[in-house]
Formats: structure tokens, sequence, C-alpha cells
């Protein structure tokens, strides 16, 4: 399913003393099939962007496609369960919302909504539990009782089992010990690959964003600063840090080197193994010579 | 949510009103309240009005904050002046039309009631728009404090006031969070007949809960952390001061009263 | 070494309901003036040293000193003057309804006299850049910023050791930096000791001295350079290596004549200008 930003601008509180203009002129096309990560500083209005893909905000101006509905600032929406059941949000913290008794009836609460039954829910919350890499005997047991990384998944399963064609992630791996994170992050890209998904990814961590995605926006003040494939953005870094945005550390320390060194390497590298083997070409180059 | 609720929420301003002593504000709202109810006829309401416009006068509150604020209190007052003025059946007729009748007397009852309801209002949502709510409590506690000798908790209650309205505004971001968590996952918080509108609450409000208790347990342990153990022996950053202004309006205050049992018929 | 300031001999604890011991015969001191980073993975038994240098709880076998004061339940309100803590979620430690009623709250509880109270409060606001910010209420700081009114708290207390427990795990990559700049800051200025309790490796890159939990037990002690020549044990750790380190294992892999591990990229980038130079 496609989901498309047009020219969308969002006002918190319009008509009152308190108005604060959240987002402007922002275009964002999100094809099906697409990884995309969203960058941005705390307040840069990278959350509200988040809000409008499932519709949970309708813009004060302009317009977003998502799959063939329309949402407009005019038109007052009616039945957008179906959007919801197909944009699942995975918020941060997810764990926070855990509520019911056992875990799989949590995990069932999301499918039951959207009108799956109660039989064809328990199915899928067996499925999802695998998805995320817990054994079957959690699903009798407390949200409660489980350990902070185990209630992230379970939660993460809770979305999995909507079925969604399009999953956002909010800052999903927030909180998480290296091993966590590594593991959360890998799961989600392999479910991107292997159902198809769209999956847009809202983070700070540009690794993340380098590693996973195919497109890159990054958001600056409300609007979009610059958008790309991650070639594209990280090949310039310089604004990136002017900004005060982190850039990779494999990008960064290209640059750190080409500085001091005062070379160019031949490109802009994005992964360890093409940064080392660009240094060692350099050095040997100088040793031959 | 909260930025809907207008009525009562603190309003900066520079202003003598703000500058008082909570504890002064507090006694005299108190009096207030009671001399309210000394005024009997035209002359001594119109007193009562002009003192309660200067307050607000004095206080730079912008006439419109309160305005909005107090529109939906307006229709108790409005509400209170039809019920007297169809109810009360005493003095000379002054109008009739089909089955209402209206009286003399239910007009002046009517009008001087919901006058003094409403200027009772005015005073009272003065205090919370130029009193911090951390004011009110420190007044509060300050007011209280005679009655630590009968073992009433006064610091406690204080400490649990300041807590409470510090971790509202947490709250309530926390309740958007959840709620829109929850919508993204198929709830549905507002149609549907009431009984599913209640059962739609349930996820909701138990990961509030579940969050608040954690939020209680781990403020606990950074309270001890940081030295909390119970009121004794503490001693105060905020203080109260009594100042100059405190007496003048304690003063216009008794003089007003004085005028008013003059007055009065 | 100069005397130790806390020293744990023989530690161990568990929580009442569990078979497993949270904490297992742990030993190791803790010096005036040093930062200390203690990792591991989430459930490796960092946080409930830290609950336990702070009086939270104690061990059930074992002692720990503070300052030379032994850690029990009646010197625990001692040995608190001399531990500031900073703990992981900013808004659950924050008490006051401003930031400056924040900072005073410590204060108040120790019953430090008003004049004293309102200098401390000031100072130790602007020791971490939040003078600004004075009457602010909580909701509309950054969790960077709450943290940093956390510690202003911590330091208004003037204790000897100042305890960071998984205090930068929630913030974003800014607020983290602002963070550990303070901290960093103060270290220099006041000699604290600086205890971190941390999964991030970055951090505890730069302390003097990293001690390494395992499953309630200690692994391994040793400076950033010891500890980081394990290099795939942290991963089966659940720890990861800091990048310099990892692209100099890279580099070394591929053929260059790298003399160390490095822990910091403007090293790296040094030795490979010199060689580079040379060449």
């Amino acid at each position: 399913m496609d989901i498309s930003l047009q020219n969308v601008e969002y006002r918190y509180q319009v008509n009152t003393p308190f108005e604060r203009l959240a987002i402007k002129d922002v275009s964002i096309d999100i094809p099906s099939g697409t990884f995309l990560a969203i960058i941005g500083h705390t307040g840069s209005g990278k959350s509200t962007v988040l809000q409008h893909l499932n519709a949970l905000l309708k813009p004060t101006e302009g317009q977003v496609l998502i799959g063939e509905r329309k949402i407009t600032p005019e038109k007052k929406q009616k039945n957008l369960k179906e959007i919801r059941q197909r944009v699942g949000i995975v918020f941060q913290f997810p764990e926070h919302q855990l509520f019911e008794e056992t875990v799989e009836k949590d995990i069932c609460f999301g499918p039951m909504n959207f009108g799956v039954s109660e039989e064809e829910a328990k199915k899928r919350a067996r499925a999802a539990i695998g998805q995320v890499g817990l054994p079957l005997e959690i699903l009798s047991k407390s949200p409660f009782d489980l350990s902070g990384g185990q209630m992230r998944r379970v939660a993460i399963a809770g979305v999995l089992a909507m079925e969604p064609d399009v999953i956002v992630l909010d800052e999903p791996t927030a909180g998480l010990d290296p091993r966590g994170r590594k593991e959360i992050m890998d799961m989600f890209y392999s479910l991107h690959g292997t159902r198809g998904l769209s999956t847009v990814l809202v983070t700070h961590s540009m690794e993340d964003a380098s590693r996973y995605a195919d497109q890159i926006v990054i958001m600056h003040n409300g609007e979009v600063y610059k958008k790309g494939t991650p070639k594209e953005i990280f090949s310039s870094p310089e604004g990136l840090l002017k900004l005060g945005l982190d850039v990779p550390e494999v990008v960064r320390f290209q640059l750190k080197m080409e500085k001091s060194l005062n070379i160019r390497l031949s490109k802009t590298c994005l992964t360890m193994d093409e940064l080392t083997d660009e240094i060692a070409a350099v050095m040997k180059r100088g040793t031959a010579t | 949510m909260m930025d809907k609720m207008i009525f009562g929420r603190y309003v900066p301003a520079e202003s003598v009103i703000h500058r008082m002593d909570p504890r002064s504000k507090l006694v005299l709202i108190f009096l207030f309240v009671c001399i309210v109810f000394l005024a009997n006829n035209l002359l001594t309401y119109g007193l009562l009005t002009v003192y309660t416009f200067f307050m607000i006068a004095l206080s730079k509150v912008p006439i419109r904050f309160i305005y909005t604020g107090l529109k939906p209190v307006l229709l108790l007052v409005i509400f209170t002046l039809f019920l007297h003025l169809f109810l009360t059946k005493e003095g000379e007729v002054l109008f009739r039309f089909g089955w209402i009748t209206i009286y003399e007397e239910g007009l002046r009852q009517g009008i001087f009631i919901s006058l003094r309801f409403f200027l009772l209002i005015l005073m009272t949502s003065l205090l919370t728009l130029t009193t911090t709510p951390i004011e009110i409590t420190d007044g509060l506690e300050s007011l209280l404090n005679p009655l630590n000798k009968v073992k009433f908790p006064v610091h406690e209650l204080a400490l649990m006031m300041s807590i409470s309205l510090r971790f509202i505004p947490t709250l309530m971001q926390e309740t958007d969070k959840i709620m829109k968590a929850q919508t993204a996952r198929g709830a549905d918080f507002t149609s549907g007949p009431l009984k599913e509108r209640v059962k739609a609450i349930i996820p909701l409000l138990i990961p509030l809960f579940v969050s608040s208790f954690k939020r209680a347990e781990e403020l606990a342990v950074a309270m001890e952390s940081r030295g909390y153990r119970g009121g004794e022996g503490r001693t105060k950053y905020r203080q109260l001061s009594w100042g100059l202004k405190d007496t003048a309006m304690f003063a216009m205050l008794a003089a007003l009263s004085l005028v008013l049992i003059l007055l009065r018929t | 070494m100069t005397e130790p300031l806390v020293e744990l001999k023989n530690v161990s604890f568990k929580y009442d309901a569990e078979a497993a011991y949270a904490l297992d015969n742990i030993s190791f001191n803790i010096f005036k003036g040093e930062w200390l980073a203690i990792v591991g993975h989430n459930g490796s038994g960092k946080s409930t040293l830290a609950k336990l240098l702070n009086g939270l709880h104690f061990p059930l076998e074992g002692s720990i000193t503070v300052g030379g004061i032994s850690l029990s339940e009646e010197t625990v309100w001692e040995t608190r003057k001399k531990i500031g803590m900073v703990f992981q979620n900013p808004d659950n430690q924050f008490v006051g309804t401003t930031v400056r009623d924040d900072v005073a709250f410590g204060l108040e509880n120790h019953g430090i006299e008003r004049n004293d109270m309102v200098q401390r409060v000031t100072e130790s606001l602007e020791k971490v850049k939040m003078s600004s910010f004075l009457n602010q209420e909580p909701h509309h700081l950054s969790g960077g910023q709450k943290q940093r009114v956390a510690i202003a708290g911590v330091i208004a207390l003037r204790p000897d050791i100042i305890i960071l427990d998984e205090s930068t795990s929630m913030l974003d990559p800014r607020g983290r930096e602002e963070v550990l700049e303070t901290v960093r800051e103060l270290k220099r200025d006041y000699h604290m000791t600086v205890i971190s309790i941390t999964h991030d490796l970055e951090e505890a890159s730069k302390a003097d001295r990293i001690v390494v939990m395992n499953k309630g037990e200690l692994y391994r002690e040793g400076t950033p350079e010891e500890i980081f020549q394990m290099d795939e044990e942290l991963v089966k750790l659940g720890l990861d290596i800091p990048f310099p380190v990892k692209l100099s294992k890279i580099l070394r892999e591929k053929g260059l004549p790298l003399s160390r591990h490095y822990l910091s990229e403007e090293e790296l980038v040094e030795e490979l200008w010199t060689s580079h130079s040379k060449m």
C-alpha cells in the first residue's frame, strides 16, 4: 500500500492562544515495499509526521493519501479502522500499552478490534510471538511478569498480529542494551523482506538509518530538510553536522581522516567493510609509490 | 486536553494581587465569602460589585481570559436567575404571559442571588488565576500549621499536594500517548453505546495505573536517596512574606464590611 | 594508588522471591577522583549494585564501606550524604514543581539554612548550565535538561561520589552528550568520583576503569584498553565494541600495520596519518 504526504501542514490547538505550528509543507512518498527512515532532533516534527501515516492526526493544510483513502483538512473522516489495520504503529516504549491479563489476550486485542474471530486471532498470536523470538509458553503469562525486553517484544507482536501492510516504528530500540537493539532491528528488517511490508523507521540513530533504510528523510524545524538514499544523504555530511545532527560513525571517521590526511577517498562509504577497504587501498598505494 | 480548561488556570502577570502573600489571599477570600451575605439592597450589592471589579482590574488579568473561563459557569448563574424568577411568588405582579407570571420579589431575588453567586465565582477564580497551585499549597500548609499540635499531618498533606501538581501534566501527556497507541490498535474511545465506551476505557486505564505505580515507586526511591525522611528537621526553600500590601488589603476589606453593615437594610 | 573511597568485599545479594543471586560474591574498590564504568547487559546485576551502594538494599553477605563507614541500616543516612544518585527515568526523579524547587528539595531534606540554600541552588544550576530555566516547569524541559537538573540537585549537596544509574539510556543523542559533558566538567572541576552504570560502550570507553558484570558476577575489571581487548567476548556478553576498536581490528585483518586497538578516533587517525606521511 502506498502512502503519500502532500504539502502537509499541522498546527496544534488551532484557534486557541496555545496554537503551535508543528510541521509545514511536508511532502513524503512511501511507495509499497520501501524502507524509509525519518531522522531529526526531538521537536523536529518527526512524531507529528508519524501520526499522519495512519490518520491519528488530520492535516490542517495539504493532504495525505493512504492507499485509496484521501485525508484532507475539510472532510470529517469516518471509519478509519481500515487504515489503522493496514498501517500498524509501534510507538516508543510500546510496553507501556500492555493491559490484558495474559500475553495472548493482549496480542489478540488489535486483531479482534478489526473484526478478526477469536480463533483466528489466537492463531495469529501464536505466529506473532514466534516472529518476535519468544517461546509459546509466554502466551499464558501475565505481561506484567515479564522482563522489560520481553514486554517490548510482546507489544510488537500485538502490532504484527494486526497483519498490517505498512509498519511504522518510533524509536523501537530505545533503552535496550546493544544485543537487544540489534536483535529487534534485524527482526524488523527480515520481516520487511519476507512479508513485503513497507517500513517507516523514526529514529535518532544514523547507524540504523544508514544500515537498513533505502530512503532517508531528514526533518528539521518542522520541515523536510533533505531526502534521498543513504548514499545521497551522507555524501555531504557537513550540512547535517551543522544542524547538530549525527552522521554514521563510518561517515564521520571518513570525514575526519580525509581532513587530517588531506586526501579524498574515492567514494562515500557506508559500511565498515567499504571504509576499511578504501583505507587499506590508500595506505598500500602510499607504500607502493 | 488540558489546554481546553482555561477556568481558573494561573495567568502569569506582574500585579499587586499576584505578589500578595497566598495566605492573605486565602483568608481574604474566606472573609469575602462571609461578607457577601451582608448585602441585601441595591446599594450594598453595588458596592460589592465595584469591589470585585476593582480587584480584577488590580490583578491585570485580561477580561477576555476571565470571560472565556467563566462561560460554562455563566449558564449556572442564568439558571439561578430563572429559577428565582419563576418560582418566587411574592410581591406585585410585574408581568404575565400565558402560564408565566413574574413577581417583583422574584425579579429582585433572582438578580441579587445570581449576582451574589456570580461575584463569589469571580473572586474565587481570581485566587487561582493569580496564584500558582504551589503557592496555594504553601499558603495552606502555613495556615494549617497549628494543626500539627493535634498530630494532623500538615507537611505530608502539603507534599502530597505539590507532588500531585507536579505530575498532573506528565500524566496528561501519558494519557494522550496511550490513547493514541490503543487507537492505532483499533480501539475506539469516541463512539458507540455507553456500555461499549466504558469497556473501551480499560485499555487506557490499566496502563495508566501500572505506569503511575511504577512512577510512584521510582519517585519514592529517588526521594529517599536525596535524603527525604519526613518533615522533621526540614528547612524550607520557598518562603512566604507578609507585606504592606497584604495589610492594606485587609484594611480595605474591613472598611468594606463596615460600610456594608451600615448600609444594609 | 590512593586509599579506596568505596570498598566492596565479597558482596552477595538476592531479591526475596528469586532463587538466583542478583549479585554473587562481588569484590572491588573505587578510588577517589576516578571515573568507574560498570557495564553489563540488562539484568546483569549492575543496577542492583547501584541500589546497594546507595543503601536501598543491603548485602546478604559481605560488606560495603563508603569513606571509612561500614554501610548498614544505622549508617545509611550518613553514607547517603557522600553519594548522589542520578536515575534512569528523567521524569520519575523530578520532585519539585519548578527547576529551582527541585534542586532545593535535597537541601531542604538535609536542613540546610535558607541563605546557604539559595546560594547553592544558584551555583549548582550555573554549573549544569540551567540557570536560565530557574522557574521552568518540568514538562517544558527535554529529557537531557531534566537530567542536568537532577545532577544539579546532587551536586548542591556536595557529595564525594556521583552515581549515574543508566542516566543517559532514555535520552536522545544530543541529551546524552549534554549530560556526559556536564559530568566530565564536574569531575574535572570538583575532582568528583564518578560511577557510571551503563550499557553504552562509547560512554564506558571514556572512563578511567571498567568493571564488566555478567549474570550477577564480576566478569572482568580493568582499564578501557584492557577491557576492549576482550573483543568478541564482549559481544557474547550482550555488549558491543566501540567503533574505533572495531575499525582498527578490521584494518589489522586487512593487513595494515597498526600497533594496537585504538579507543578514540583521533588516535587512530593520528596513527594513519603518521604511517601515511612516512610513505
